[in-house]
């Protein structure tokens, strides 16, 4: 195969080796899907950002009391049973409902009819960081009270991190390329990128593809609370999402899914569809630095946005837009902004850059998924999601644009969204409109 | 108030409540495979709901070479008014 080098040598933690481009089919986003804090689909989540609208609560599952961290992002309202088979939804575990439903809401956006696909060249890629949580918690108490004779024969397939994706295949009965991906709270991230290569290199046509999360649970809080890495603004739940903040303490957990239905440009044009943007450029890196921090230089992130801008046939100063990964950790917002700096230069202070994860907390997992609905309904709209919650920049540290408190109408040509994950993994994501 | 249901309402609620199915669909000759829409799973979820419904009647498990021959509503009911009488 032919191929053509459009990298540059770079010693700052760009790579020593140019990126490779390979002469490949572009893909579009044709259908969205999203199941959040903020909304049960796609439109009322994004009405709901563009409005600057907290959606982290006190936690209602159960009784967050004994916990350090007493707020989340939870999907309330929810009864899976009213939006897929009661009998499946009972035999699956609640990141699968969110990923499940989500998927169909995508594919129902896109206006795809399976019956006129290939079947064999569509294929799903939902990814979950942690899988199915509260399979596994409710099951492990079942043992320890009643016993091995009485866990569920659908505990494990339950709570296997690809079973979301299989669900969505036997739902619509497509045989192409379908597995989950694990990447921590970079999967969502890497499993839209990792769809957009199987499209470009052929192995199929159509791809459903994003992340789903469900671990509001006690064990899950119990587990991050332990490693000092969620929030304790539990006085006032609304603020304890704030990225960039100088009083951010931690995550915010959120969970729901975010799904998009990704196309070779050839097939969406033959159909007709409707056409979002492109999804023009995806890297992966890792840090390779430590389990759970980041790289202080911000030296993995700095590489996978860099090449993921670079495989999109673009230069930094053509990115309008950030959707950070903006944890609210202390260490997360400093070191993205510090890697954003590095790499941007001067346009650095040009572009917004905010975390929607003010508003939806961090889904983990999903979060990948969620922010690539939003990274394609800002170029649709031309209106920026803000960060709300910045009340006091932490400055130095955290100088850039984070669009405080309110929307902003922009053009937008080109958004990056960046994910990271325990593990050191970083994604990076390129749209683009077409 | 369940002491006053027959085995067989009991029989019946639970696995219209397990496979999700309309009551008049669970007959006496009712397959859980080939009639209920169950899987293999789904059958032992089933015999494991059973054992704890009829604790009392059963008076211990559903030994595995039993369970394998539960295949009909109607077994099922007749195998429990058995270890019932028994």
């Amino acid at each position: 195969m032919q191929t053509q080098s459009t990298g540059q040598q770079q010693q700052d933690g760009r790579g020593s080796r140019p990126v490779v481009r390979e002469p490949s089919r572009r893909v579009v986003v044709t259908g969205l899907g999203a199941i959040t804090a903020l909304g049960h689909d796609a439109e009322q989540f994004w009405a709901a950002l563009v409005a600057g609208t907290p959606g982290v609560r006190r936690v209602q599952r159960f009784d967050p009391s004994p916990f350090a961290s007493q707020v989340g992002a939870e999907v309330l309202d929810w009864d899976a049973a009213q939006h897929m088979d009661p009998k499946e939804a009972r035999r699956n575990d609640r990141y699968t409902h969110f990923g499940f439903v989500a998927a169909k809401q995508a594919v129902a956006d896109s206006g795809l009819v399976m019956d006129g696909e290939d079947r064999d060249r569509v294929g799903v890629m939902i990814g979950s960081g942690i899988g199915g949580m509260y399979t596994y918690e409710s099951q492990l108490a079942v043992l320890a009270e009643r016993g091995p004779r009485r866990v569920s024969p659908f505990t494990i397939p339950s709570l296997i991190g690809n079973m979301c994706s299989g669900m969505v295949a036997i739902e619509y009965g497509v045989r192409g390329p379908n597995f989950g991906l694990v990447s921590a709270c970079a999967t969502g991230s890497h499993a839209i990128g990792e769809a957009m290569h199987t499209i470009q290199r052929g192995d199929a046509d159509v791809m459903i593809a994003g992340g789903s999360e469900a671990a509001i649970t006690p064990f899950a809080y119990a587990t991050f609370c332990a490693m000092k890495a969620m929030s304790e603004h539990n006085d006032e739940p609304a603020r304890a999402s704030r990225p960039f903040d100088r009083a951010r303490d931690g995550f915010v957990m959120g969970e729901g899914a975010g799904i998009l239905v990704l196309e070779s440009l050839e097939h969406a044009q033959a159909r007709g569809a409707r056409i979002y943007c492109e999804v023009a450029g995806y890297a992966a890196s890792c840090d390779a630095f430590h389990i759970t921090q980041p790289d202080p230089e911000g030296r993995g992130l700095l590489l996978a946005m860099s090449r993921a801008i670079e495989k999109a046939g673009l230069a930094p100063s053509d990115i309008d837009y950030i959707n950070a990964h903006g944890t609210s950790t202390p260490y997360n917002d400093k070191f993205e902004t510090l890697a954003i700096k590095k790499l941007f230069g001067a346009h650095a202070q040009q572009l917004a850059v905010s975390s929607t994860k003010s508003m939806t907390g961090h889904l983990l997992g999903a979060a990948g998924g969620i922010e690539s609905v939003i990274s394609v309904k800002t170029i649709q709209t031309g209106t920026i999601a803000p960060t709300i919650n910045l009340d006091e920049p932490d400055l130095p540290d955290c100088d850039l644009d984070y669009v405080p408190h309110t929307a902003r109408a922009k053009t937008v040509r080109a958004v990056l969204s960046n994910n990271l994950g325990f593990g050191g993994q970083n994604a990076a994501l390129v749209f683009k409109a077409v | 108030m369940a002491d006053h249901k027959t085995i067989e309402q009991r029989v019946k609620e639970i696995i219209v409540k397990q496979l999700n199915v309309n009551e008049e669909q669970v007959t006496p000759s009712a397959s859980f495979l080939d009639d209920l829409g169950a899987d293999s799973l789904d059958t032992v979820e089933l015999i494991m709901a059973f054992e704890e419904e009829f604790r009392e009647e059963i008076k211990g498990e559903i030994p595995e070479a039993d369970a394998e021959k539960l295949q009909t509503v109607g077994q099922v009911s007749d195998y429990i008014k058995a270890k019932a009488g028994a």
